[in-house]
């Protein structure tokens, strides 16, 4: 069955839980999307949820913050086609014992979710130090593709080479891939750190990620999201849409905006601030991506 | 106190002239004075989980220098952005790089291979001065 979204719901399901509304037809970034071919869904976006990280100062709801997420996913009146998370499921750790027990019980928060159909990416937190072999034994291939409702959506490993990369292997891959695809074709990328050099000096960025868009630029109608700067961020490469998630562990200041690359400390005063998630809505007849960001809620509980 | 035989001297001797050789084969000229053949100032930089070590490293503007690198555990990275320079730093190996400061200026350096929980405060600070 087709979902067709009245724009009315959308907008009132914009407008729950003090969520910001973020539309292309206000100046963001937006997905240049074919007509005619795609049929209007939700997916919602979670990232960064670095489950196990432990900082009284800077989250002291570390345990109860990506169950606070859970809660208000499924509390959505409109329910999302599937989820994706981009990446940094947990903390990093050097004991592959304790790596292996915050990966089962992420599984088990996740678990809790309504939408069944999750589609996992990691982060550098989760991958990087054992090249993803812990990963793929709880979430499986750390890049695949998926076709959704007209939409091809590809998930870009930039994390499992510790260096950042995305590699020869599989950029050729990825070259492989987009050869089936139209010139006009819909396409998603899903990834964990931005592809373009976003602020270097903080290692946001890719360092191969150039290639990536350059596979992708001959394409009319491509969008990245992604996670990694644990803040929104909306950027253009062309015309090439970038769109980076809040974190639902720690937030981070503005590329830049302080000496040195530190999480925003906790404020009781705006508990949650800076985190968050996202719900997109894939529009083909507003030829369009529009946005909502949702903040965490103090009194969501599973 | 103790007494070392003639013999004893020579082979510590032996030893030490080849340790020495050696130590300059790998490390170059910076243990014999600290700037290369071409003249550069050699600045001496190692890493490890989580820091660098000297953190801090002054310059002058227009005096070239090599940077030699080296790991006390595991794979870094090191990284000028603003000075377009960058370098993966692996055990075992004296990684070098040679630079002429031509601004005045702050410049942050950091490690971009990921190498665990402090990963992202591994980072270090040059000053290039007039």
């Amino acid at each position: 069955m087709t979902m067709e979204i009245d724009r009315r719901e959308f907008l009132k399901l914009a407008g729950m839980g003090g969520v910001v509304f973020l539309s292309g037809l206000g100046g963001q970034p937006a997905l240049s999307f074919a007509g005619g071919k795609s049929k209007d869904f939700f997916f919602v976006q979670l990232s960064d949820s670095h489950w196990g990280f432990e900082g009284a100062k800077i989250n002291p709801d570390a345990g109860g913050t990506l169950i606070k997420a859970v809660k208000e996913v499924n509390s959505l009146k409109q329910k999302p086609d599937f989820i994706v998370f981009t990446g940094d499921l947990t903390q990093t750790t050097d004991d592959t014992n304790v790596r292996k027990q915050r990966m089962k019980e992420f599984k088990q928060i996740v678990g809790e979710l309504d939408t069944k159909v999750v589609h996992f990416m990691p982060g550098e937190h989760d991958a990087s130090l054992d090249q993803g072999a812990t990963y793929k034994d709880f979430f499986g291939e750390t890049h695949y593709t998926f076709d959704h409702k007209g939409v091809h959506f590809i998930t870009i490993d930039n994390v499992s080479d510790p260096t950042g990369s995305i590699g020869e292997a599989q950029l050729e891959w990825l070259k492989a891939d987009l050869a089936k695809q139209k010139q006009d074709a819909n396409i998603v990328v899903l990834t964990h750190r931005p592809l373009f050099d976003l602020y270097p000096q903080w290692d946001w960025a890719t360092r191969d990620g150039s290639k990536a868009i350059d596979l992708l630029r001959p394409f009319q109608n491509v969008t990245v999201f992604y996670g990694h700067i644990h803040q929104e961020n909306h950027h253009m490469t062309g015309h090439i849409a970038h769109h980076s998630a809040k974190s639902l562990m720690l937030p981070m200041p503005p590329a830049g905006s302080m000496p040195k690359r530190q999480p925003i400390p906790w404020n009781a005063a705006e508990p949650y601030k800076g985190m968050g998630f996202r719900n997109v809505l894939s529009q083909s007849r507003k030829d369009q991506y529009q946005l909502n960001e949702y903040p965490i809620k103090e009194d969501a509980t599973v | 106190m103790i007494k070392r035989t003639i013999s004893e001297i020579n082979v510590t001797s032996v030893f030490g002239m080849v340790a020495v050789f050696c130590f300059v084969t790998v490390f170059g000229i910076a243990c014999l004075g600290a700037s290369s053949q071409d003249g550069a100032k050699i600045i001496k930089i190692s890493a490890r989980r989580f820091e660098y070590s000297p953190q801090e490293i002054t310059l002058k503007k227009g005096a070239p220098v090599v940077f030699q690198l080296t790991t006390e555990d595991r794979s870094h990275g090191f990284n000028i952005p603003s000075m377009n320079l960058r370098a993966d730093v692996v055990p075992g190996k004296v990684t070098e790089l040679k630079v002429t400061p031509q601004k005045a200026g702050k410049y942050d350096f950091f490690c971009d291979v990921f190498c665990g929980s402090g990963h992202e405060g591994m980072s270090g600070k040059i000053t290039v001065t007039d």
